[in-house]
């Protein structure tokens, strides 16, 4: 965060490479948040079907 | 309570600490660039230009290019208007105005923007800004995808097309190896009629501002450069409006990172919403799907057991 | 042509082997040349026109009709109508097809073609749309090639690397949509960096709007069509299943069409409003402005309609082709026509004959494997030892 910018050309560079690290963690992160939120329902219906 | 009014005083320190960081951070200027500070830049007196071609045998000279077809001192190629080309970063083309006597001439290179599109468009970062203020390009890392010509709102790069293996985008690098040593770009220190100064940015916009209050009949009232597309490292001045020296006034003062970062905002974010809705999408129809099945089955068993009860 | 799909005993000397050598021969000779001697020596590519056909038909035009793969498995898979499902095997195969012959056309544009994944492994230009194209497209590719490999699984009988992947199905379908709003999209965001070079009826901060929507059209309308060409040419290769859906499809997906071409009308207005460029729409690019709003997205929007509400297959079919060609239209005129408008006639840009060879040579490349894939896998008919497994 000391990286002093002088150009918006720099600053987007930096806060796009940022951007893209954050998008595949959303891409794996709510894949596993889904697996986690429904698990539980899968389960039941396994059972009952 | 005692601890948690020293937890407090704790929070209070922090917060001191962050202001005190997000000052520092907003003083290093997160939110508006003006660029590198004393960055160098050149500027093209129109007024005082000759034609004489010398700045092209310079440039072609300095930078090692192929002997054109037409030796520089023949004239007569300012009949045909010409563009910069993978030999010649560099041109002079000749403009009849008919407010004027005589003719006028007008250098083309790379501007040198200060928000450069071709380094935006760039996607292996094989342009760049220097502190210097010229804008470099790396031949390693090219790939070849030409976008940097796309991009670029002066028609300035040149691509080596009859290269087979190994092309790469020609242009102006401000003589970037001859100015970080302290010398002058090849083009300015071969002028002749000082049509060319080479300088601090924005001594040259003082300089440009000085010699219009001084001669305002000599020159229009403006300093191409000075915020085209952001503001560029080459700076013009002109007797006539620079759209009789075919210069585009309609480039406007958007910097051109700015062009696309509305588009470039919107991907992070579909990429963190379009699966939350596509999988709601998913579950809701898979959801009606299950009921159906249990309906359907419910239907079932009450056909079964009333056809029992008949029996 | 209907010798063509028959199989064995025949002679090799069918008109369709022969013209397909003839323009594979054709293409070989003109790669050899633009690997010896440059992009010159094939293209009337120039400083000023960096991006001819190349760019404009092999990319943008290739991606837009290979559309198809996500717009029928998401249809399929995550909005539930599964009535369709008989219609996700071939376009997922012609979206695999397509991605896959865009990235070799690539390599015959780009100058150091072996340089294509340095974006990726040397530099990272993060500010680039074309990066962002870059890394969708690699991605996209992958995530079709998932989608493709049950039917050569199936083929090849490898049942439980099989059963492995489709267990990814929703995952890759998901991961799949969005990869494609964002890629298809920032195609028409690639010109966004260059307001000065494209007309401004055709220049919007919509762009990427307007690609991503007509994508889905162009989608829609592919699967129509190629259904269509599938059905004369390999219809012994069909199941009853897929033969039984296929009138389904071809109304439901016509509909679809219908629908979103008509918002595709509006969203152009607006982009028109957006400028203030009515006054343009009296000069010559204006014309062609409207003869692509009111012929390509107008006409066809209501006769898909029409032809929905009669039932009338063969009005739908030939609507899917009279869009498909406007789409195409619509990614040459942004890519070519209106692009460097302001550019004297002489330094604007005509393709050179052997980059039009090239581009046809690549789509007949792609039609001859496709025929080599659909005669010997699964595509038009459920696996027997599968049925009803996915």
């Amino acid at each position: 965060m000391d990286t002093i910018f002088y150009t918006y050309q720099e600053f987007y560079t930096h806060t796009k490479a940022i951007a893209y690290l954050l998008m595949v963690a959303a891409l794996i992160g709510i894949a596993c948040f889904w697996k986690f939120l429904s698990g539980k329902d899968d389960a039941d219906q396994d059972r009952t079907l | 309570m005692s601890i948690s009014r020293r937890k407090f005083l704790g929070w209070v320190g922090a917060a001191g600490v962050g202001t005190v960081v997000a000052r520092s951070a907003h003083a290093s200027g997160n939110k508006h660039f003006e660029g590198y500070p004393g960055s160098f830049g050149v500027l093209h007196d129109m007024t005082r230009c000759v034609g004489c071609r010398s700045c092209e045998a310079a440039c072609n000279h300095v930078n090692s290019l192929p002997a054109p077809e037409q030796p520089f001192t023949d004239l007569s190629v300012l009949m045909q208007e010409r563009r910069t080309t993978e030999k010649s970063f560099t041109v002079v083309n000749k403009y009849s105005v008919a407010s004027r006597q005589t003719p006028l001439f007008r250098k083309i290179q790379c501007n040198h923007c200060l928000e450069p599109a071709c380094a935006s468009a760039c996607f292996v970062k094989a342009f760049q800004k220097t502190s210097t203020g010229a804008v470099i390009y790396d031949p390693s890392v090219c790939v070849g995808c030409r976008y940097c010509m796309i991009a670029c709102p002066f028609e300035i790069p040149a691509y080596e097309y009859n290269e087979a293996l190994s092309p790469r985008v020609m242009k102006c690098t401000l003589c970037y190896p001859r100015i970080s040593q302290g010398q002058l770009p090849g083009c300015v220190e071969a002028c002749p009629m000082e049509a060319l100064t080479f300088g601090k940015r924005e001594d040259l916009i003082e300089t440009a501002r000085e010699r219009i209050r001084q001669f305002p009949g000599r020159y229009v009232d403006h300093i191409y450069g000075e915020t085209e597309m952001g503001g560029t490292s080459w700076l013009y001045l002109s007797g006539v409006p620079f759209s009789q020296v075919g210069m585009r006034e309609d480039l406007g003062v958007t910097p051109a990172p700015e062009l696309t970062f509305g588009a470039l905002s919107v991907v992070p974010i579909v990429a963190g919403l379009w699966p939350v809705l596509l999988t709601g999408i998913y579950a809701i129809s898979k959801r009606k799907e299950i009921i159906f099945q249990q309906e359907l089955e419910a239907v079932k068993k009450a056909a079964q057991s009333r056809s029992k009860e008949e029996i | 042509m209907s010798a063509t799909t028959s199989r064995g005993s025949q002679t090799w000397f069918t008109p369709f082997n022969v013209i397909t050598s003839a323009i594979i021969i054709v293409g070989l000779v003109i790669t050899f040349l633009r690997f010896t001697k440059g992009l010159g020596a094939v293209t009337h590519l120039s400083h000023d026109n960096p991006w001819g056909l190349w760019i404009s038909f092999d990319l943008l035009v290739g991606v837009a009709l290979a559309a198809g793969g996500y717009v029928t498995s998401a249809a399929v898979y995550l909005f539930g109508l599964r009535k369709y499902h008989s219609a996700v095997r071939p376009a997922v195969l012609t979206g695999f097809l397509g991605y896959a012959l865009v990235v070799f056309a690539l390599h015959y544009d780009v100058g150091r073609p072996w340089r294509l994944p340095y974006p990726f492994i040397m530099q990272q230009g993060t500010t680039s749309l074309l990066f962002e194209v870059a890394a969708c497209v690699a991605l996209y590719l992958t995530v079709l090639f998932l989608e493709f490999v049950p039917a050569a699984l199936e083929w090849l009988g490898l049942k439980r690397v099989r059963d492995l992947i489709t267990r990814l199905t929703l995952a890759l379908t998901i991961l799949g949509v969005v990869l494609s709003t964002l890629h298809q999209s920032s195609l028409g965001a690639l010109f966004l960096i260059a307001p000065s070079k494209l007309h401004p009826l055709w220049y919007s901060p919509y762009l990427p709007v307007y690609f991503f929507v007509s994508s889905i059209i162009a989608g829609l309308s592919m699967v129509i069509f190629e259904s269509t060409l599938s059905h004369h040419y390999f219809a012994d290769k069909m199941d009853q299943t897929h033969l039984d859906e296929k009138e389904g499809v071809t109304l439901g997906f016509g509909k679809a069409a219908s629908l979103v071409l008509a918002g595709y009308f509006f969203i152009k207005l607006m982009g028109v409003a957006g400028g203030d460029n009515w006054r343009l729409l009296g000069t010559s690019y204006g014309l062609w402005f409207l003869v692509e709003m009111i012929g390509f997205i107008a006409l066809p929007a209501f006769l898909y309609a029409v032809g929905v509400r009669n039932k009338d297959l063969p009005l739908i079919k030939w609507t899917a082709l009279w869009t498909i060609i406007g789409i195409v239209l619509n990614r040459l005129t942004v890519g070519l026509i209106a692009f460097n408008w302001q550019l004297p006639p002489s330094r604007r840009y005509f393709p050179h004959w052997m980059e039009i060879a090239i581009s046809i040579f690549i789509v007949t490349v792609g039609i001859v494997v496709f025929k080599f894939i659909v005669t010997r896998m699964p595509i038009f008919y459920e696996h027997p030892e599968y049925k009803d497994a996915h």
